[in-house]
């Protein structure tokens, strides 16, 4: 029995934490083994950023113990976490937008000096991305970051403070392909080097790229522990769900009818005062998905942001069913029938301390039946929601629940509840599948299609290719702020698709054009 | 065994009310170790203090005369705070309205009939607290410029120019000099129904509750709520915060306005020195305690009130200084703030043993 076994650099033992009406982890334990990656598995509200919120010092467990290298450690704060030398990337970024990237690096850092030295840190920044390819600007400012490069400054936050255990919550969800493919170098290069990470995915090829080892959380149980290479996709959906999932999504033949969105000749600057547009054109009929593919920040926040009236176009037109929406305020084109599922859903999608049941009132309170003579009818929003919650199958303690306390896969469906039941002629869902597991990814594409099938016209951008050919009857690439081309579906592969996304024009791709 | 802060996951409903409570006995206790120091006895102050506040109807009545104004600017300022609008401008809004009003009394009366003076002169006095809101608003919304700073600086000038006027243009000529405009005429004085407390009461008490429902059953209110919690997704949702910003503040220096209409026509029934008492910082406190919720901003001004007058009374009782009474009111302010940690917090105790087991 004696065989001699590796010592895991870290355990959590029989972690239990209980939140108001939801048991988050339960009797849940975990090992990781230096130089390793260990993937961690579960649909939304599965326990597994708890867990991690519990290892990064954010949240303190009920019972249960934590083991970093054989010692019993207690993590109060992320900063006990940090000395100890275990850091986390949240799915939310933890950064100050108004600060420069070396500024956030250094923030809460115990200084040597008195004086701070930032042309130290900034090489030393510099240092750290020549070292791991993270391609990153000391000087630039958080808020004029895409959320990609955003997360390259989360990663190198930890390797600057001298993180061993790098916890990555849905790190991939942001990302290109090829930003990715990046992300799996500098992790592969790090644990090389001795430090071990945890990450928590929902593509299953990542899971098989990227880990040694997976383990699998359903419903704040730890239902099985298996090594990578001992296991496939498929198994893993099965595992998680606890029922077969389709990963093709069946939908019906495109149909489309009149044009609900047009788009001429839009070019529109950023928030740097720079052309992020440059002369867009496309259009969008009644009953068909298109989708816009592109690595972010290439235009695609400018472009949503236009339509949806809270950019200012700069030269160009927007129609949408034929009138001009051009520089049309938000309510306006609201009004127009225009529904819109936000790129940042917590910062853009919910008022986070107000109600589940408000926040799916915040498009048609303005409506009877919910107001009439301009009364709000709180029993009315209420029924609402409460219909709304069993239809859309969110995971919520009851209606009045503050939205904040819910899973990001829970807040999502809350958005899209919402949009959906709001909109009449055209739906614009930004990155609606990010971060969401396997079961939420499914049903929120199954709902995007439902409304094309509807006779919505959809615009939807992704940077999952996957997704985008699953979903989507037409796709528009995009790259610096034009659109390289527009292929239908059925045509595209994903090569051609990623080459325009570098920046290659459709003719010179070879892609058939739609 | 250790103490350490942990996030709730709900905000306690019993903490936002038994945070102002335990802050206001703390206060009393804080206040008390000052009261040893000065060599009195804290329970024998604070008794006469609530006598002298609320020991007799007349002494109530005393309260009443300062509890008003207090609920007027209370909920006034609450209003904008609701939108993280740091609107620090009661004061200077209650000045210039009670300058409107004197300006109605005085030099319109005789063309208007006697009884639209009152209507008028609240109106007149509205429209000027909402004009000095308004601009701090205005700035900011248009500007970016900081409300705080120019609502704060507003007051001194609204203060200024109420001086300027009663020491000026709007002396009483046969006021031997005193700093103060003519008695206005009858018309425009406000009823008192008892001692000095005047009917200014029930309209503070009717725009308390009005405000409650605009706040939580209107369309409106529910904007306001978006916008002063999460102003980027509210203004996704199609709503325009620039103009709600700009609302909400007009109807805010409106009711502190009010205040200031019913200082000069049911109080001092002349424009003069001593109608900027305050009231309009107090007010800041009020709103706090009643957590910006307008109806117990109601219940809060008639305590603030009753602090203010006891003061007045433990000095006549006790030898202390009237301060006393503002000391105490300060001294609510910083368990307060420190209080409101544990509506978002709880205090966990953990024994060795359990530490151990972490």
């Amino acid at each position: 029995m004696e065989e001699k076994q590796p010592v895991p650099i870290l355990e959590m033992k029989k972690i239990t934490k209980q939140f108001p009406g939801v048991l988050a982890n339960e009797d849940v334990d975990l090992e990781l083994f230096k130089g390793e990656v260990l993937a961690l598995l579960g649909e939304n509200g599965a326990g597994k950023s708890t867990l991690m919120n519990i290892l990064s010092g954010l949240t303190r467990p009920d019972s249960g113990e934590i083991i970093l290298n054989g010692k019993a450690v207690d993590i109060d704060s992320p900063r006990d976490a940090m000395h100890l030398g275990i850091g986390m990337v949240h799915q939310n970024f933890k950064l100050v937008s108004t600060m420069t990237v070396a500024e956030n690096v250094i923030l809460g850092l115990d200084s040597e000096n008195f004086v701070l030295d930032m042309k130290k840190v900034g090489k030393k920044i510099n240092e750290i991305s020549d070292h791991y390819r993270l391609k990153v600007d000391p000087d630039a400012y958080i808020w004029q970051m895409s959320v990609g490069e955003q997360q390259r400054v989360e990663i190198l936050k930890l390797i600057y403070r001298g993180a061993e255990v790098l916890i990555l919550d849905e790190p991939t969800a942001v990302l290109t392909p090829q930003e990715s493919n990046e992300l799996n170098e500098i992790v592969k290069k790090m644990t090389k080097e001795g430090k071990s990470a945890i990450f928590i995915t929902h593509k299953m090829d990542e899971v098989m790229n990227f880990s040694d080892w997976v383990r699998v959380l359903q419903k704040g149980k730890l239902v099985s522990v298996v090594r990578t290479r001992d296991t496939n996709p498929k198994d893993l959906a099965n595992l998680m769900v606890g029922r077969e999932v389709l990963f093709r999504i069946e939908k019906k033949k495109c149909n489309p009818g009149e044009v609900r969105l047009e788009v001429k000749n839009v070019s529109a600057l950023n928030s740097k005062g720079i052309e992020a547009l440059k002369d867009v054109s496309f259009s969008i009929r009644a009953g068909e998905i298109l989708g816009i593919a592109g690595v972010a920040g290439n235009g695609q926040r400018e472009l949503t942001e236009t339509i949806t009236g809270l950019h200012k176009v700069l030269k160009g037109h927007i129609f949408v069913e034929g009138e001009d929406m051009t520089n049309k305020a938000p309510i306006d084109l609201i009004k127009a029938g225009v529904s819109h599922i936000p790129s940042d859903r917590v910062a853009m999608g919910i008022v986070g301390d107000m109600s589940v049941a408000s926040n799916l009132a915040m498009k048609e309170y303005r409506k009877a039946p919910l107001t009439q003579y301009g009364l709000l009818h709180p029993k009315r929003i209420f029924n609402l929601a409460k219909g709304m919650i069993e239809l859309f199958m969110i995971s919520t303690p009851s209606p009045n629940t503050n939205v904040k306390f819910l899973s990001g896969g829970n807040i999502q469906k809350t958005i899209l509840a919402r949009e959906i039941g709001a909109c009449r002629g055209l739906l614009i869902a930004v990155y609606p599948a990010r971060g969401l597991d396997v079961g939420a990814t499914e049903s929120v594409r199954k709902e995007i299609i439902a409304e094309r099938d509807n006779g919505k016209a959809v615009l939807l951008v992704s940077e999952d290719l996957e997704e985008l050919i699953s979903v989507s009857d037409r796709i528009a690439v995009m790259s610096e702020g034009t659109i390289m081309g527009i292929v239908d579906t059925e045509t595209a592969d994903i090569e051609s698709l990623g080459l325009m996304m570098a920046g290659v024009s459709l003719k010179e791709s070879g892609a058939k054009g739609g | 065994m250790r103490i350490i802060f942990e996030k709730r996951n709900t905000i306690s409903k019993k903490a936002i009310v038994l945070v102002p409570v335990a802050s206001f006995l703390v206060s009393l206790f804080l206040t008390g170790i000052l009261l040893v120091i000065f060599k009195t006895n804290p329970f024998k102050t604070y008794a006469s203090m609530f006598m002298g506040a609320f020991g007799s109807w007349m002494n109530f009545t005393e309260t009443l005369v300062k509890a008003i104004p207090l609920m007027l600017t209370g909920v006034g300022v609450g209003l904008a705070f609701r939108l993280r609008f740091w609107n620090i401008g009661a004061e200077g809004q209650l000045v210039f309205g009670g300058v409107a009003a004197a300006w109605v009394a005085l030099y319109w009366s005789p063309f208007i009939p006697a009884w639209m003076v009152l209507p008028v002169a609240m109106a007149a006095g509205m429209i000027a607290g909402a004009l000095w809101a308004g601009i701090p608003a205005v700035l900011k919304v248009a500007l970016s410029v900081d409300e705080t700073l120019v609502s704060l600086m507003l007051n001194y000038v609204a203060i200024m120019i109420a001086q300027g006027l009663y020491y000026g243009p709007w002396i009483d000529p046969d006021g031997f000099g005193f700093p103060g405009t003519k008695i206005f005429p009858q018309s425009a004085w406000l009823t008192r129904f008892s001692g000095r407390a005047h009917y200014g009461l029930f309209f503070a008490v009717i725009i308390g509750f009005i405000m409650w429902v605009v706040l939580n059953r209107t369309k409106w209110g529910f904007e306001l709520k978006m916008i002063g919690r999460n102003p980027r997704a509210a203004s996704v949702m199609g709503v325009k915060i620039g103009r709600n910003i700009i609302i909400a503040l007009l109807v805010s220096g409106s009711i502190s306005g009010l205040a200031g209409v019913f200082e000069v026509t049911a109080i001092s029934h002349r424009l003069q020195q001593g109608l900027s008492m305050g009231y309009g910082y107090t007010a800041i406190i009020v709103a706090w305690m009643a957590q910006l919720n307008p109806v117990a901003s109601l219940f809060v001004a008639v305590l603030m009130a009753g602090l203010l007058v006891g003061g007045d009374q433990v000095q006549m009782m006790m030898g202390l200084p009237a301060a006393m009474g503002l000391v105490l009111q300060g001294m609510i302010l910083f368990p307060m703030l420190a209080g409101s940690l544990f509506t978002d917090f709880r205090l966990k105790v953990i024994t060795r043993k359990e530490e151990a087991a972490v």
